[in-house]
């Protein structure tokens, strides 16, 4: 048991500079065998090839866009954990600031024809207090 | 109209839920399809002196399935592709992958051989290039090496007749 652990623990220490390295672009990229757990955290054997391929890569001189575009080549966006902005993507980026927007708009709508609502009753009583005294004010004249 | 408006919103929420509900969020779509087969070169399975490269399959429709000795879901695709093979409906070429050629050996003797060949895949590079992550998966490809669909996870009867069979003699035309 130790000696695995000593083996595991092997590439690390050999390179901390690389695995950082590596680990930062594993943590972008989604693992499809367990959907929801970043290459990075997976211990999918898939997982476990990808990051070596990440790792070779790295050592070849790869960029990290270069390593992006070899994984969605083969893989399809769906391995971003960061989805592209583009026009399949657009509901998807925009689509909860538009429903936000037309929350805030209704709201303000509501908001405004209460006042408004409130502010007619108020003329109204206003008027209505008004008539009350002109016609007080007539009905004593007439006695 | 106005006050059916909040159900209005609420039912077509429920129709987004039920439309999410139905999709199979293991069905990935291969980014591969419409583009060329990526080159490789690998022993065949039993035979190791004989490399394969797909550029040998120039000039015929066929498949590449993958499969492993250690995978679950190929042993219940196993008896489809080996009906398919008595039927020559069309040559399948194995992916071993990342198998140890022994057991894969013994698997191909106890459950039958459809592939025209195997090749074999110890590390899974050319699994990675060709975007694999659950086997086993078959891939069309055409008469000039182009993927031109993919199945992910076993091949069924219906998925055969509805979808395989059809783009099959689509392709061969």
């Amino acid at each position: 048991m130790h000696c695995a652990i000593a083996n595991e623990a092997l590439p690390l220490a050999a390179n901390p500079e690389l695995e950082s390295q590596v680990a930062k672009i594993a943590v972008e990229l989604r693992c499809l065998v367990c959907q929801n757990e970043t290459i990075a955290g997976s211990n999918a054997e898939l997982a476990v090839d990808l990051r070596q391929q990440i790792r070779d890569q790295l050592q070849n001189g790869k960029s990290k866009e270069d390593i992006m575009a070899y994984m969605v080549d083969r893989y399809g966006d769906f391995v971003l954990y960061k989805p592209p902005v583009k026009i399949s993507t657009f509901i998807l980026w925009f689509g909860p600031f538009v429903l936000l927007f037309a929350g805030l708009w209704s709201l303000l709508r509501h908001i405004r024809r209460e006042h408004i609502q409130e502010k007619t009753v108020r003329d109204s009583v206003d008027e209505l207090s008004q008539a009350r005294a002109l016609l007080s004010s007539v009905k004593k004249d007439s006695k | 109209m106005k006050r059916f408006l909040p159900l209005i919103i609420f039912a077509s929420l429920c129709v987004f839920l039920v439309i999410g509900l139905q999709l199979n969020p293991k069905e990935v779509p291969s980014p591969l399809i419409g583009k060329p087969t990526p080159v490789f070169e690998l022993p065949v399975l039993d035979q190791t002196n004989t490399q394969f490269s797909p550029e040998q399959m120039r000039g015929q429709v066929w498949l590449l399935n993958v499969w492993a000795s250690w995978c679950v879901s190929c042993r219940d695709e196993h008896p489809l592709l080996v009906e398919m093979a008595k039927q020559k409906l069309v040559p399948i070429i194995g992916l071993n992958y990342k198998d140890k050629d022994p057991l894969a050996i013994e698997w191909l003797s106890k459950m039958g051989d459809p592939y025209q060949l195997s090749i074999v895949d110890k590390l899974g590079n050319v699994g990675i290039n060709y975007g694999v992550y659950g086997v086993p998966e078959t891939f069309v490809i055409d008469k000039n090496g182009i993927i031109k669909y993919k199945f992910t996870g076993p091949l069924t009867t219906t998925a055969v007749q509805k979808e395989l069979l059809p783009l099959l003699a689509k392709l061969n035309q």
